[in-house]
């Protein structure tokens, strides 16, 4: 029985040991890691399907450097303890040139020291948080950061909407989250603003009507919710029952597809600030909605777009560098200057941070409509 | 004061959802003296059966009454043989004093369940075979230890099959949450500058009569009366011909059903279900059975209105943070002060 038991482990180690070993000279490897399940499960498939239409299209043209490019995608759960694993997964175990991932800023801030003390360069299509680039050298982001996203809609509440007191409801656990709110508070203040009441959640929770009364009692024309879709779906259909008829506002963390399968009608006529718009006429955004569409069956949202634009950016980065030499590509990505993304003009800044427009939307009745554009 | 009423009346319609869960706890308790952790399990389970019902028959559209009847007592139904299955081939082994190995195997099982979540052949063997080293020594150096049929015993057992019906729910239902549907279309109320709708009226009102159901069944039935005797004395009852097993089957099959209404009422509130979602409802339902006074079913009523007010208090008028800490807070001052809880007397336990 014991020898038996021994052999099995031995066997089992073996087979452990020759896996890892396999070294692979004929491909590209990549590591994209996300959320793939949980509360945030959408943001990690768009992001990966966005990434994926990008790895299609290259290796129909021929691959990189004379090879094929082969993405490894991990799915952290959507837990920044899992995210750290994964990461250290994908860089020790399948040897990859760079990482791509995450959405959330939680998670990113836990893997991105990962990838900067194995000096292996990381894109985040869409955390916003300013601490994920401050890691170090070896992280980017191609989307805007939440100074300006909080900005955009403490512009857009107090300007475009003519509004003087809103309340927030943040999730607390959550660096997005609290740092967009924060960004949004300060702005919205010097516009003359008036902040009612803060409150807060934890993601996961389901009953928000202890928070949605204490606002209610504060009187506010709006409140802003700088969540994520699971959230900001619940919280809507629980404010339209507790009688509350004003509009919520949040961010880019509201984009899903599950959006409105959550919220429903309570989310008529909410905004939120976003990246790109499906709606916008330019024929490279078109062109990449098709696609996508055909694909997927789905409207792409702007993860799918910030995946695709992250996997281009760094295709572009190991075709000029023309190595797969970390450090060299590092150097080339830190260089971007006005590439041209389907979320719009690419260049990154000494900070490692992109630098680009935003876009307001409004939910109705399923369809997002485009409002505005804040410009940086 | 418009808003403290507001708050109160949030309370109520979250401690009702605590109570129809702490009502489980509290009779199988009540019949077995077994704390069934699996219990909020069975409420995910329900959720989930609910779910797939409704999906079933009528994929999308306007709910009505009769038809959430429907999809309820359905979902109680196979929540029901649910909670058989599991005292049959988990519970009643254990009780029995057949070989606990069963509790190695259930995690082994759990092993293997939980790593195929994140799928890939190697992960699986080696989770199988930690999983197994661990349930091993487990049973070697401890379970064995433990009086064969213990109550300790049985309630490392309730812990094993808690996790296989975790695990086992991330991988038949997948880990995604998902959203109930409105088995019931809400209409919204105003009472006096209230804000209620039909739906929290709903859960109140079922809690309410289901607990009066359970309370008719356990002093006005033959089977109920079965009950009160197997909870006095198991060994006493099975020799004044009462069939105990059949009994504590019959218990559970209550239980789990009354776990899975739970379910059903609360998903029509709150719609997000998932795998997991039993475990925090689950304790908190505890720790207001225990409140109440365990095995004491208005008590389990009570306790749960009273965790569910507190916590929407602390949320609205302190922190958010301190949701969960103070239903385990008042746990620990409720064992300080009166263990047997608010409406239990106080037993002289048997050793």
């Amino acid at each position: 029985m014991k020898t038996r038991f021994m052999l099995c482990l031995l066997i089992i180690f073996c087979v452990l040991i020759s896996i890892s070993c396999k070294k692979q000279e004929s491909e590209i490897v990549i590591g994209e890691y996300g959320s793939l399940t949980g509360t945030t499960a959408t943001f990690g498939i768009s992001t990966r399907n966005g990434v994926d239409l990008a790895i299609d299209e290259v290796n129909q043209s021929g691959g990189l450097l004379g090879k094929k490019v082969r993405v490894i995608v991990e799915d952290d759960q959507g837990k920044p303890e899992e995210a750290q694993t994964v990461v250290t997964k994908l860089i020790n175990k399948d040897r990859v040139v760079a990482v791509l991932g995450e959405v959330a800023s939680s998670r990113s801030l836990a893997a991105a020291p990962v990838c900067q003390s194995n000096r292996i360069p990381m894109i985040t299509p869409s955390s916003t948080n300013p601490k994920v680039t401050q890691i170090g050298d070896f992280i980017f982001r191609v989307c805007f950061i939440d100074p300006f996203q909080g900005f955009v809609m403490a512009k857009f509440a107090s300007q475009t909407l003519k509004m003087k007191n809103v309340a927030i409801l943040r999730d607390i656990k959550n660096d997005y989250s609290v740092g967009l709110a924060d960004v949004f508070v300060e702005n919205f203040k010097k516009m003359g603003g008036n902040i009612v009441t803060d409150q807060s959640y934890s993601e996961g929770d389901t009953d928000f009507s202890a928070q949605l009364t204490s606002i209610q009692s504060a009187n506010p024309e709006a409140i802003f919710v700088p969540g994520y879709y699971t959230e900001a779906g619940l919280i809507a259909r629980q404010a339209r029952k507790l009688g509350f008829t004003i509009p919520l506002m949040g961010g880019d963390g509201w984009d899903s597809p599950k959006l409105w399968e959550i919220g429903g009608e309570a989310l008529n006529d909410c905004y939120y600030s976003n990246h790109y718009s499906v709606d916008d006429p330019s024929p490279a955004i078109q062109k990449f909605v098709a696609d996508y569409k055909k694909r997927y069956n789905q409207v792409p949202d702007a993860l799918a777009a910030l995946g695709y634009d992250a996997a281009r950016i760094l295709f572009h980065a190991l075709r000029t560098a023309g190595t797969t030499e970390a450090t060299k590509v590092r150097d080339v990505i830190a260089q971007t200057k006005g590439f041209a993304g389907v979320t719009g003009s690419i260049t990154i800044d000494s900070n490692r941070n992109a630098v680009k427009p935003a876009v307001v939307l409004r939910v109705k009745n399923g369809k997002l409509e485009y409002v505005e554009t804040v410009k940086p | 004061m418009g808003s403290f009423l507001q708050q109160l009346l949030n309370g109520i319609v979250l401690g009702s959802m605590y109570a129809l869960i702490a009502l489980g706890y509290t009779m199988v308790y009540g019949v077995l003296r077994l704390i069934n952790f699996a219990h909020g399990d069975v409420y995910m389970f329900g959720a989930f059966m609910g779910y797939y019902l409704s999906r079933y028959i009528r994929g999308s559209g306007e709910g009505s009454y009769l038809y959430a009847l429907f999809i309820m007592f359905g979902s109680m139904v196979l929540s029901a043989a649910l909670g058989i299955f599991i005292e049959r081939y988990a519970y009643r082994p254990g009780r029995s004093g057949a070989k606990l190995a069963l509790a190695f195997w259930l995690g082994i099982l759990g092993a293997v369940l939980g790593r195929f979540v994140s799928a890939s052949m190697i992960s699986i063997l080696v989770g199988t075979l930690i999983g197994g080293l661990v349930g091993y020594f487990l049973e070697k150096y401890f379970i064995r230890t433990i009086p064969r049929a213990s109550r300790l015993a049985l309630l490392i057992l309730a812990i094993g099959v808690s996790m296989f019906l975790e695990n086992g729910g991330q991988l038949v239902f997948g880990a995604d949450p998902k959203f109930f549907p409105q088995i019931v279309s809400a209409k919204q109320l105003n009472i006096g500058g209230l804000s209620l709708n039909n739906q929290q009226i709903t859960v109140f009102v079922m809690a309410v009569i289901l607990m009066i159901l359970l309370n008719a069944i356990v002093n006005y039935t033959k089977t109920g009366k079965a009950m009160r005797a197997a909870a006095f004395n198991l060994d006493a009852a099975k020799l004044m011909g009462i069939n105990t097993d059949r009994i504590i089957a019959a218990t559970f099959a209550l239980g789990s059903a009354l776990a899975a209404a739970a379910g059903i009422l609360v998903s029509l509130n709150y719609p997000k279900i998932d795998p997991l979602m039993g475990i925090m409802p689950g304790l908190k339902a505890f720790v207001a059975a225990v409140l109440g006074g365990i095995g004491n079913i208005p008590g389990a009523m009570l306790g749960g209105f009273i965790i569910g007010i507190a916590e929407v208090m602390v949320v609205g008028y302190l922190e958010s943070t301190y949701r969960d800490a103070i239903a385990f807070s008042i746990l620990i001052l409720i064992l300080l002060l009166k263990p047997a809880g608010i409406m239990g007397k106080g037993l002289v336990e048997k050793v």
